[in-house]
């Protein structure tokens, strides 16, 4: 195609369906769930074709407007917008395949407003990830966000709250990247980010460009729950609706984390962000320490989606050590890392909507052998994403924490190494904790809570396995986990090795 | 002394993000917070108008006594179409941010911070 | 709204309203050239409407603009939008308006036209999402805990 169409197709065929959503649900009730997950689905093969095309073609540039750059708006989907667009439609098409139920149980009624605002959420951060220019990026942030503000709103009492909360810093972070952007802007005069890195590596740095990256660093760290920024994710995350936390979780907070990488190595010269102002240091090591607090706390929970919650912070501490370490292999294990908590949280939060709906809670207190009696395959996929989570090997976890750890070793940052594994070891007791209530715990031991024994009955009335729709996803990411880290060689070499910017 | 006269609409600009992010980060009162945001989005928004202005430059629409070769005759138009947009995204939070007080206010009834905190224990 | 209404505000409202719209019109019209578009234009319209629910009451506003028309009129003027964009595949890129191809003008005017057709459809779409704003915002509260 001249020019290549599948670009512009990628964020238009979200955007189509979320906006025929609420005119087909009028002519014909009930259909929304459909037009949700036919949407994804074409996206996410037009994702996959977009891979397909570039692994083999180099990298496609789209002219919106046919306007050219720096004029024009650009999209551009290289090598690394490309993968990170496969993961991301992929992660969304199997959570709203499992979502059928969900809405029908937890927020009846609201079946519309939902699957329209999460083709809308999914849209904008493809996007986000194909964008070429930073004020777009700007543009489509804030409709992810408004969108996510909204789906994490629907949900049980706490949820407006905790939803309110997350629009307030959210916007302070969106309006502290808009405002770097203005300082960038007023130094180089453009937009564009290829025309930028031209402009950039001619120039010195200046305080309004220091000033301006800082606060791009800031706002986008607040998005994406960098260590102090944190405060809003395990609110927000635990009381909303279980398919609003699957859609955000895996993928909303990744995605600031590669708007991160993208200004880092991509816009700037590598060099530059770490040598001469050290904010990739500072990344690092808010990163580091983000690492240590999420798990820590999450050891602390007893709550499956709160400990989960926390869990991600902890997990995005992983994504900006790597970011950190600025080094090749550094890099090589964020990107992994990005991918294999995708799956990795999208099947864990997924096993805990499938317990939620079946046993009606998701306390872990309560938790004992019944449950891997009545559900077996779900425990089973609670245990496989927990394996991965913790970082055994074949599972895809393994291997992003062994490339950051090679990165660690390579920069001599000691400090890096320990703090990877102390906390593999501190997953490795939360998450055991959990496995050994399922596996092992026989509910005669619990005298706090023995009526668990006889078979409470669950508001769905039955406490056999879920159903299908609901299933399958789960599986599907647990056993990709398992995919992904055997075929790791493959994905390193073939995919993200050709993403590595030059110089780094 | 001399800094701060030249440069007056920047400290101007300066002052309503301070007041914004003060109003957004310590009030109690949910309103008070959304009120805080708008003032800070606005300051944002007239950051990047200020450093469209050219002085002895004229509204950037077309002019036939100017013409369009100097164009340092004209201000920037780009900030004030960025900003265009930004206004439309400000509006959308705005109407978001007061959706989800009328769910809090009629969940909860009541809009100051330490009263909710109480309510939803 | 139970208190009296008084007759001098819903008149004059009522005679305002009319000519809001007209401005309105005005500045959707010129968005392509001068200040004005879509988005201000559409946001005009919905003060109109707005100004005869709050002066009028919300059951005789809706003879001027049924409350459960937002949620439709919204998603069609940005699927309008899309679509115009999606034409212009044909010749180029996305939203390259240009391409128009019903008509044999030269680039320049047709992308005048192309313009003008998406600033209607925004201003429709921004005043169906702003009245529903509204509408939402003051409806009365329902009996059960919503949220």
């Amino acid at each position: 195609m001249n020019p290549p169409h599948l670009v512009i197709l990628i964020p238009l065929i979200f955007f189509s369906g979320a906006l025929l959503i609420p005119l087909l649900e009028r002519w014909r009730h009930g259909c929304a769930y459909g037009v949700a997950v036919a949407s994804a689905a074409v996206g996410a093969l037009v994702t996959v074709a977009g891979l397909v095309e570039v692994s083999s073609g180099g990298t496609l540039r789209y002219q919106v407007s046919g306007w050219a750059p720096p004029i024009g708006i650009e999209l551009v989907l290289d090598p690394l917008s490309a993968f990170l667009s496969v993961m991301l439609a992929s992660v969304a098409l199997l959570v709203l395949v499992h979502s059928g139920s969900v809405v029908r149980r937890e927020l009846p009624g609201k079946a519309m407003p939902l699957y329209s605002t999460a083709l809308l959420l999914v849209g904008a951060l493809l996007g986000i990830t194909i964008t070429g220019d930073l004020f777009n990026l700007y543009v489509f942030l804030e409709i992810s966000s408004l969108a996510s503000y909204a789906l994490l709103a629907l949900g049980d009492r706490k949820a407006p709250v905790s939803a309110f909360r997350y629009l307030i810093l959210g916007t302070v972070g969106a309006s502290f990247y808009l405002l770097g952007l203005g300082f960038v802007f007023m130094t180089t005069g453009s937009l564009n980010m290829a025309d930028l890195k031209l402009i950039l590596s001619n120039l010195e740095s200046s305080p309004p460009l220091l000033v301006g990256l800082v606060l791009i660093t800031t706002g986008v760290g607040l998005k994406m729950a960098l260590f102090p920024m944190h405060g809003w994710l395990p609110d927000a995350y635990t009381y909303a609706s279980s398919t609003a936390t699957a859609l955000i979780a895996p993928i909303g907070t990744k995605i600031a984390a590669y708007v991160l990488i993208r200004i880092f190595f991509f816009v700037l010269d590598p060099g530059f962000a770490s040598g001469e102002i050290p904010l990739t240091t500072a990344i690092g090591y808010l990163g580091a320490a983000g690492i240590l607090w999420g798990s820590i706390l999450a050891i602390a929970q007893t709550d499956l989606k709160r400990m989960l919650a926390y869990s991600s912070v902890g997990q995005i501490g992983y994504i900006a050590l790597g970011i950190g370490l600025a080094s090749p292999m550094g890099f090589i294990g964020a990107i992994l890392h990005m991918v294999n908590h995708a799956v990795m949280k999208g099947c864990l939060f997924l096993v805990s909507a499938n317990f939620l709906s079946r046993l009606g809670h998701a306390d872990i207190r309560r938790f004992n052998d019944s449950t891997r009696v009545h559900m077996p395959w779900t425990a089973a996929g609670f245990t496989m994403a927990a394996l991965s989570m913790i970082g055994l090997p074949p599972f895809a976890g393994f291997f992003s924490k062994w490339y950051l750890i090679l990165g660690s070793v390579e920069e001599s940052n000691w400090v890096f190494v320990a703090v990877i594994l102390i906390s593999s070891l501190l997953s490795a007791v939360y998450f055991f904790r959990l496995i050994e209530r399922i596996y092992l715990r026989s509910p005669g031991r619990d005298s706090k809570y023995p009526d668990e024994a006889g078979g409470a009955a669950a508001p769905d009335g039955g406490r056999e396995e879920v159903s299908a729709s609901m299933l399958a996803p789960t599986l599907i990411l647990a056993s990709a986990l398992l995919v992904l880290g055997l075929l790791n060689v493959w994905i390193v070499n073939r995919l993200i090795q050709p993403m590595i910017p030059a110089g780094l | 002394m001399d800094s701060i006269h030249a440069h007056y609409p920047y400290w101007v600009v300066l002052t309503l993000l301070v007041i914004g992010l003060w109003g957004m980060l310590l009030k109690g009162n949910l309103m008070k917070k959304v009120v805080g945001m708008t003032i800070f989005q606005s300051a944002i928004i007239l950051f990047f108008i200020l450093s469209a202005y050219k002085v002895g430059g004229t509204v950037p629409i077309y002019d036939e006594a100017l013409g369009v070769g100097d164009p340092s005759l004209y201000i920037n138009p780009l900030p004030h179409t960025l900003m265009l947009t930004a206004i439309v995204v400000g509006v959308a939070i705005v109407g978001e941010a007061l959706a989800l007080l009328i769910v809090i206010y009629r969940t909860y009834g009541t809009l100051e911070e330490p009263v909710l905190v109480e309510r939803m224990k | 709204m139970g208190a009296s209404r008084s007759v001098i505000v819903v008149l004059v409202s009522r005679l305002v309203a009319p000519l809001i719209q007209i401005f309105s019109f005005y500045v959707i019209f010129h968005g392509h050239y001068s200040p004005g578009g879509g988005f201000q234009g559409g946001a005009l319209l919905a003060a109109s409407i707005l100004l005869l629910r709050l002066t009028c009451g919300r059951e005789e506003s809706q003879k001027n603009f049924r409350s459960d028309l937002g949620l439709m009129l919204g998603p069609l003027g940005a699927m309008t939008f899309l679509v115009v964009g999606l034409i212009m595949i044909s010749g180029g890129s996305f939203l390259d308006y240009q391409h128009t191809p019903l008509l044999r003008l030269e680039p320049a005017q047709m992308r005048s036209f192309a313009i003008l057709i998406v600033e209607v459809a925004i201003g429709l779409a921004v005043m169906a999402t702003l009245i529903s704003i509204f509408d939402n915002l003051s409806a009365p509260s329902r009996k059960e805990d919503s949220s």
